[in-house]
């Protein structure tokens, strides 16, 4: 905890910082959260938002890595049966949306559905438990959630964005993406006021992506730590049901990015 | 709530678990999928294979029933013709010899009544031989000469 007896504002705004590392102007090389790691500026990272991403992701990787290395198409065991169900739902999402040839696109779906569902489950984990195991091991700041950074929802929406700029490159060529760009919806004698509306259209595709995400999962930690601030025998009743209508939001939440994500992809192959 | 670092290590992250995901973990599991399910297309059709061929196979077990059972019958039938005439010429056999050796006992009779005749017509001969000897030894005595012949008489 920041300070012995937190305010509310105080402990609100101590659960909703990441632990950043790097050059605060006065402070030099140093960790630090909420205000000070606003002042560090751009070339500092939040170091928690990356240990869980990067912890979910191996989990997500070991586990399916593990099924895939003794995958047999004999009678599968417990695991397999489970992890082939999650790759069929993604794949049949995939073959409904995307129908183009790209073996990229249902690898990307599957890694972008499991590890954000694994990124926004550890919203599940009571918000006090993480946070006070670091401070009593010394560790200030500690956010659990990844996607409760914009930087980590951002980081995976520029990446979307980015592939939607290659492969729109790659299928119609340079001119064809320029075109796509500047000759719709009205035409070639409108070529500037075309170009706005699309280039408006194509930034917002990552940014919404992005956004929604966060938002999304912020607002609900927000709540899980309003609950948190009520007296501890009350604390139940609401936290129950928001957890369990969590469930439901962290599935809904991958699985919306991840749709999103195929129909930008098929988008970007789309020749008109 | 700032943009940092962050968002590039994350991308980092994002493209580094994409590309792994591609490389190693979708290629098998997929394959996996698509093997399992030609093995379910393959079992299925061998189910129905074997569905048809069973059917053929009952079909055909039928008519070789039926068939056999049909020459069965005929081998039966003629089993019986056969036999009926077997006892016919059986019967027709027994008649035969038994007439034969009636004909044969009879002409036995015949030949052991000649025989007997002509025993008894050789002891007539020596009789009347003797009778006439008798009458020709003897005293002319009528009476006894008529108990003689009448005596001869009898026993001829």
């Amino acid at each position: 905890m920041a300070s012995e007896n937190p305010t509310s504002s105080e402990y609100i705004s101590h659960h909703l910082s990441n632990l950043t590392f790097g050059n605060h102007p006065t402070g030099g090389w140093t960790f630090a959260g909420g205000e000070k790691a606003a002042e560090m500026g751009f070339w500092a990272i939040n170091v928690d938002t990356m240990f869980f991403s990067i912890l979910m992701g191996m989990i997500f990787i070991w586990l399916f890595r593990k099924v895939a290395d003794s995958v047999t198409s004999g009678v599968p065991g417990n695991l397999q049966n489970f992890i082939e169900s999650v790759v069929e739902f993604v794949d049949s999402n995939v073959k409904s949306i995307f129908h183009h040839k790209n073996p990229v696109i249902a690898p990307l779906a599957l890694t972008v559905f499991v590890w954000i569902f694994l990124m926004n489950a550890l919203k599940l984990i009571p918000v006090d438990f993480i946070p006070y195991i670091a401070s009593e091991m010394g560790i200030p700041y500690w956010k659990i959630v990844p996607t409760t950074d914009i930087n980590a929802t951002m980081g995976m929406s520029i990446s979307v964005f980015f592939l939607i700029i290659y492969y729109s490159i790659k299928v119609k060529g340079v001119s064809g993406f320029a075109a796509e760009l500047s000759l719709q919806p009205l035409g070639k004698y409108f070529i500037p006021f075309n170009l706005f509306l699309e280039v408006v259209n194509l930034l917002a595709k990552p940014v919404s992506l992005g956004l929604r995400l966060f938002g999304n999962m912020y607002a609900g930690e927000i709540i899980f730590i309003l609950i948190a601030l009520l007296p501890f025998w009350a604390q139940w009743i609401l936290s129950v049901p928001w957890a369990i209508f969590h469930i439901l939001v962290i599935v809904l939440q991958a699985f919306i990015f991840m749709v999103l994500t195929i129909v930008y992809m098929a988008m970007a192959h789309d020749d008109h | 709530m700032n943009i940092n670092l962050t968002i590039i290590g994350q991308a980092i992250a994002f493209f580094i678990f994409v590309v792994f995901c591609m490389k190693y973990v979708w290629p098998p599991i997929t394959g996996a999928l698509a093997e399992r399910k030609k093995k379910i297309a393959e079992g299925l059709d061998a189910a129905d294979r074997a569905e048809r061929d069973l059917k053929l196979a009952q079909e055909k077990a039928a008519d070789d029933m039926r068939a056999s059972k049909e020459e069965a019958a005929a081998i039966i039938e003629q089993a019986n013709k056969r036999a009926t005439k077997i006892i016919e010429e059986a019967k027709e056999q027994a008649r035969e010899e038994a007439d034969r050796v009636k004909a044969s006992a009879e002409a036995e009779v015949e030949q052991e009544l000649n025989r007997a005749k002509d025993a008894l017509r050789a002891q007539v001969g020596a009789l009347a031989i003797a009778g006439a000897e008798k009458i020709l030894e003897a005293s002319i005595d009528e009476k006894a000469h008529a108990q003689l012949v009448e005596k001869l008489a009898a026993e001829l």
